[in-house]
């Protein structure tokens, strides 16, 4: 389904979305070291100020501009905006869906209606060209910048990884390490189900142990 | 006494109308608890705080969807207290009708009304009213614009796309003595915190969970947006939940059942974990959002914040469904006759230090 477009490694990461979670997103991808851009749905004018006071070092750009020039792209943007998105401007793109889908209390997205599919694979149809892996959508944006550890803290806390491309969700892995998390590969996109709303992880901050503990106690019922 | 902005430091309460329960834990009615408020609003007074806030809701745990006309039950009784809301749901509401009814408020309180607009972080009144949760972020944006074209005052004439347009239409009743104060309650997005700036109303930062110090930026950036915008420095308030008992042990005994009930049950709502003991402790501490404990204990973590966040209102927001009348109006007096004055002097003695 979708192409080989896993970078050999992350150097530039583009964030989609400047609303609660992007920008901490994009201040944990600078603190690890990494280039930053961050795009809205307008201008970068209109995000200057807004990167300059609360993410300085993260560069504000078109939306199209930011991902072209980028190794990874950062999906924050609210899910019902998603449909709206043009495929293109990810194509050839490793991209981390961190945007989830809850319409009790987001309202219906029709997309997204299908029971049968997590919201992550919803989304790779969606964009064929890119390669799609679900992480950073788990813990809440509040909690994403305290909750970092460095690694091999006995407190350390987890982030589920999920992804159809091994060589990806492995990468992706990895950034999540460098962000002060300890990754935790789930099989494919459709085992990032674990990670969606109502599931057992979601909105919660746990070490490695209670995160797999969580899952398989979620399986153990299913 | 003012804060490093000039602005007069302003401590408040907040209530939801949550649901109270008697001494044996038997719910009241929704009429008992709206009257209990009341009395709570004029208590507030005669124990010397500052803003009663009243946050619209629309189920059984807070009974509370008119909460202007409760407001304007406690105006009556009152001398000195503003009141205002915690918040207007502005995006499931009509923006000329919370105009009307805020300035028919300031009218009653001679002056005395202030309106916190929120886009609603609680979701119940859109199914109620009809509006799509999809055109959550729409509806606010046009509300707002619309809301700050009225408190103008003069004929509006007005265009949108998600409600009819005003032409040179007139809207009573006039203010008195110029715009009253509105404010926009902002949870984690700087974007809110620019239009909060763009408009011209005060900030209120909603710190419900993780560490408020996180907000910091949010200060700079509303008074380096107003800059940009040509406007002068606005306040910026902070509302956060707490309760207040004579003794920490207390305070978190009385709470936490109240709490992990209603946060179970949003959990179910909005498909989070269920929060344990471990993360309420983290909420309670020092780099948490709940202001719970002593008198002082809350001053203490009041003060600090307010400090690291640059503003100059706190507003606590007190009570949790099931909680008895009892507990909430010995929270408000020890808020009024301890806390509110020792805050004050926790923040003399930085000033002079300074």
């Amino acid at each position: 389904m979708s192409g080989s477009v896993v970078p050999s490694s992350v150097q530039r990461i583009a964030v989609l979305g400047a609303g609660h979670v992007g920008p901490v997103i994009a201040r944990l991808a600078l603190d690890a070291g990494f280039e930053v851009a961050i795009a809205a749905s307008g201008s970068p004018q209109d995000l200057e100020l807004i990167t300059q006071v609360v993410m300085p070092g993260v560069k504000a750009q078109w939306a199209a501009d930011a991902a072209a020039a980028a190794d990874m792209v950062v999906l924050s943007i609210p899910l019902h905006r998603f449909p709206a998105l043009d495929p293109g401007l990810l194509a050839g793109k490793l991209v981390v869906d961190a945007m989830n889908y809850w319409a009790p209390a987001d309202g219906v997205v029709p997309m997204f209606q299908d029971q049968e599919l997590s919201s992550s694979e919803i989304v790779q149809r969606r964009i064929p060209l890119s390669t799609v892996v679900k992480s950073l959508n788990q813990i809440a944006y509040q909690d994403l910048e305290d909750g970092r550890r460095p690694a091999a803290s006995a407190d350390r806390h987890a982030i589920g990884v999920a992804g159809d491309d091994p060589g990806a969700a492995k990468l992706v892995g990895e950034i999540i390490d460098r962000f002060g998390y300890d990754p935790i590969l789930l099989g494919s996109l459709s085992a990032g189900r674990v990670l969606q709303p109502g599931g057992p992880v979601f909105g919660a901050v746990l070490t490695r142990s209670e995160f797999e503990r969580a899952i398989h106690a979620t399986a153990g019922q299913a | 006494m003012t804060n490093s902005t000039g602005f007069p430091i302003v401590l408040g309460l907040d209530t939801f109308g949550d649901h109270e329960h008697d001494a044996g834990d038997r719910p009241l009615s929704h009429a008992q608890t709206i009257r209990n408020v009341v009395e709570e609003g004029v208590l507030a007074e005669q124990v010397g705080v500052d803003f009663f806030g009243i946050g619209e809701h629309h189920t059984d745990d807070f009974p509370m969807p008119a909460a202007d006309v409760v407001l304007a039950a406690i105006a009556a009784r009152t001398k000195r207290i503003h009141v205002g809301s915690a918040v207007t749901v502005l995006s499931s509401d009509d923006p000329v009708r919370v105009f009307q009814r805020f300035s028919t408020l300031n009218a009653i309180s001679n002056g005395r009304a202030e309106v916190v607009l929120g886009r609603g972080s609680s979701i119940d009144s859109f199914p109620l009213f009809g509006y799509d949760l999809a055109n959550y972020e729409d509806l606010f944006e046009e509300k707002v614009n619309l809301f700050a074209e009225l408190l103008k005052g003069g004929p509006v004439t007005w265009q949108g796309h998600l409600r009819p347009s005003l032409n040179n239409q007139d809207v009573v009743p006039y203010t008195e003595f110029g715009p009253f104060p509105a404010w926009i309650g902002v949870g984690g997005s700087p974007q809110s915190v620019v239009r909060a700036a763009h408009y011209g109303f005060s900030l209120m930062l909603a710190i419900i969970g993780g560490s408020p110090a996180r907000f910091r930026p949010f200060s700079r950036l509303f008074l380096q947006a107003l800059e940009k915008f040509g406007r002068e420095p606005l306040p910026i308030g902070v509302h956060s939940p707490g309760h207040i008992a004579e003794t920490d042990e207390k305070a978190l005994e009385e709470f936490w059942p109240r709490w992990l009930h209603i946060i179970t049950k949003m959990s179910r709502v909005r498909g989070f974990a269920i929060p344990t003991m471990e993360s309420f402790r983290f909420e309670v501490g020092p780099q948490g959002a709940l202001f719970i404990g002593s008198p002082e204990t809350v001053a203490q973590k009041i003060a600090a914040n307010l400090k690291t966040l640059g503003a100059n209102r706190f507003d606590l927001k007190f009570g949790m469904p099931g909680l008895s009348p009892d507990s909430l109006m010995r929270n408000i007096e020890l808020y009024g006759t301890k806390v509110i004055p020792r805050v004050r002097e926790l923040l003399s003695i930085t000033a002079a230090l300074k």
